[in-house]
């Protein structure tokens, strides 16, 4: 193995030089173990880069051409971006619902299933019951809860016209643009709530009863221990729901895509992009520059949240 | 408006035996809550018994003259449910075994070998799965239709339009969640049965299978369970990726009962009921894993 060359000392191959052990104990893997690490840390890895995280680079990259996926790929620069924010009627209205879904999930939502669960956590009679209703809606797909919106909301059969006696005079809750994302979300937090709800149980079952009996004999009422007590101690779990809360409001898309196809007052973000996609226009280059955008406030939460992991893990 | 009701009634002192007028009114409030979440999944059900008819000349809110399956029958035999169920299953199931097994191993050298930069390792794939999925949309399916496959796996002789694809893109995206939830449940396992096993000369396969994957086994019927789901819920992947209308899985398949210019929205209402069925019983069966599911990566900290 030691060959030389042209008489020069050679360096010792660095396998040869003992390294300092990282840390006492286990002795090097055998060329067995580097096997099985090889292949069975390797294979997922590879998928994550290959179907994961090179296609978000590639769509980075792509957003700054005009591909129309077949034809050559050409340069754009910042064109896309530029017809995004200036000429692209679409665009702004799905930035607006965007929005509306995160405020909605987040403000009405999230605090409902909070609310739930510290009452059910209450240890009233049939939890088991309230937590598996309210948790059920999470189980069905966004599609199913869209076409179920469209049964009761539609304007000629739709039970909810029929409920409010105005089969003669009907309101059009999901074709009309003013008023349909409305409705669309109120679909959404009905999945969202129970989400929460089961998440804020189980955080709650975590936290230390000895905790709110020192607030109590400390003379805090329940509100406050709530607030100043509980709440703060349940700091992983509110951070779980927050990324949550922000993730399932941009990558909403399956609710709006069953009830009309995004269209027509329900635009979203995820909806441009499928649309400029496997749309007939096929403008790839285009889309992708929505995905960034899309990309890049996701980015925002999604570093955040690692910077709260990593802490975390050097608490640990 | 209903925080403040329930306020109210609440029992005077925390820590001390709740008074009765509270649990009435949280039990109304929660009973209210309950009946309103569970109100359109009935209705769904109730209109779906009913022939369209009846519902459009008397509206949902009437007594039934007849009830029936047909509408069920119908969506079986008229549009090929039973096609798009076995695509679902075809995608589900495997989904669900080689996720969790690529997820299991990778969590296992993230938490308990030590391998130098497992840290970032961990972070790729957490933030990986919170990528929103349509930025990864457009480069996948250009290298779909690019990635050749032989006849015998795919007619469309590409990876695009296969249910390979649809499989392959699950897998990759929800080992993100599952590295994650696992490599925190391994944490927690004692450090010295590891030794243990160390010290008897135990190679790093054996460690995996016989020493660690065992004690895993509620966190893996959790995600298991939970993975199913998500799968079989997935909307976006079979749509995108599969062309041929006979390829997609159920829940992207449901708009196929929506006609062109007439929705008979009961046949709809008894699609929705089918394709939900699956998840609900799940669910329903395995409630205890669900919840720990969602809860295994949260409760951490």
């Amino acid at each position: 193995m030691n060959r030389t060359t042209g008489g020069r000392p050679v360096t010792p191959p660095k396998t040869v030089a003992p390294r300092p052990a990282r840390r006492r104990g286990p002795r090097r893997h055998t060329r067995r173990d580097l096997a099985v690490l090889c292949v069975l840390l390797g294979l997922p890895v590879l998928l994550d880069l290959a179907l994961v995280w090179g296609p978000t680079l590639a769509s980075v990259a792509l957003s700054f051409t005009t591909w129309d996926g077949v034809g050559d790929i050409r340069w754009a620069g910042l064109g896309n971006y530029a017809d995004l924010f200036a000429d692209y009627p679409r665009f702004w209205p799905a930035v607006r619902n965007n929005l509306l879904w995160l405020a909605a999930l987040g403000l009405l939502a999230t605090p409902f299933g909070l609310l739930l669960a510290v009452l059910i956590d209450r240890g009233v009679r049939f939890s088991r019951f309230y937590q598996s209703t309210l948790y059920m809606p999470v189980v069905l797909s966004l599609a199913v809860v869209g076409f179920i919106a469209q049964l009761i909301l539609s304007r000629d059969q739709g039970a909810l016209n029929a409920l409010l006696g105005r089969q003669d005079n009907p309101v059009d809750w999901l074709g009309d643009p003013d008023l349909n994302i409305w409705m669309v979300l109120l679909a959404a937090c009905w999945r969202h709530t129970g989400y929460v709800m089961i998440l804020y149980l189980a955080g709650l079952k975590s936290v230390d009863p000895e905790l709110k009996e020192a607030a109590a004999i400390d003379g805090a009422n329940e509100r406050q221990a709530f607030f100043r007590v509980v709440l703060p101690a349940l700091r992983p779990v509110n951070v779980i729901v927050g990324v949550i809360t922000v993730i399932e409001a941009l990558r909403a898309f399956d609710i709006v895509y069953a009830v009309n196809k995004g269209r027509n007052g329900l635009e979203l973000l995820s909806v441009l992009v499928t649309d400029n996609i496997i749309g007939e226009a096929s403008r790839i280059g285009f889309g992708s520059a929505i995905a960034v955008v899309l990309l890049l406030v996701s980015l925002g939460f999604i570093i955040t949240y690692l910077v709260q992991e990593l802490r975390g893990e050097q608490r640990r | 408006m209903t925080v403040s009701a329930v306020r109210v009634r609440r029992p005077p002192r925390p820590g001390g035996p709740p008074g009765r007028r509270g649990r009435f009114g949280v039990h109304a409030f929660l009973l209210a809550v309950s009946l309103a979440f569970l109100a359109p999944l009935l209705l769904a059900v109730y209109a779906s018994l009913r022939p369209y008819e009846e519902t459009a000349r008397d509206g949902y809110f009437s007594l039934p003259d007849r009830l029936s399956f047909d509408y069920y029958r119908q969506a079986f035999t008229d549009s090929g449910m039973g096609r798009h169920f076995l695509n679902s299953l075809l995608i589900t199931v495997p989904g669900v075994l080689i996720t969790l097994f690529l997820a299991s191993f990778t969590a296992f050298a993230v938490a308990r070998l030590r391998l130098r930069g497992s840290l970032v390792l961990l972070m790729v794939f957490t933030a990986g799965n919170l990528l929103p999925q349509q930025v990864i949309v457009t480069p996948l399916y250009a290298l779909f239709n690019k990635v050749p496959l032989p006849y015998w796996m795919s007619d469309s002789l590409t990876l695009y339009d296969s249910l390979w694809a649809v499989l392959a893109v699950q897998v990759a995206f929800q080992l993100g969640f599952c590295v994650f939830v696992l490599a925190n449940f391994m944490r927690t396992l004692p450090p010295e049965i590891l030794e243990a096993a160390i010290v008897d000369g135990a190679g790093v396969w054996t460690r995996y299978r016989h020493v660690t994957l065992p004690l895993c086994r509620p966190a893996l019927a959790a995600l298991g369970t939970l993975q199913f789901t998500w799968m079989y819920n997935d909307f976006l992947w079979g749509l995108v990726f599969l062309s041929t209308g006979d390829k997609l899985p159920v829940t992207s398949a449901l708009n196929n009962l929506r006609g062109q210019f007439f929705t008979d929205h009961n046949l709809l209402a008894a699609g929705s009921v089918l394709v939900a069925l699956p998840t609900i019983v799940v669910f329903l069966l395995l409630q205890r894993h669900f919840i720990a599911g969602l809860t295994l990566g949260a409760n951490k900290g």
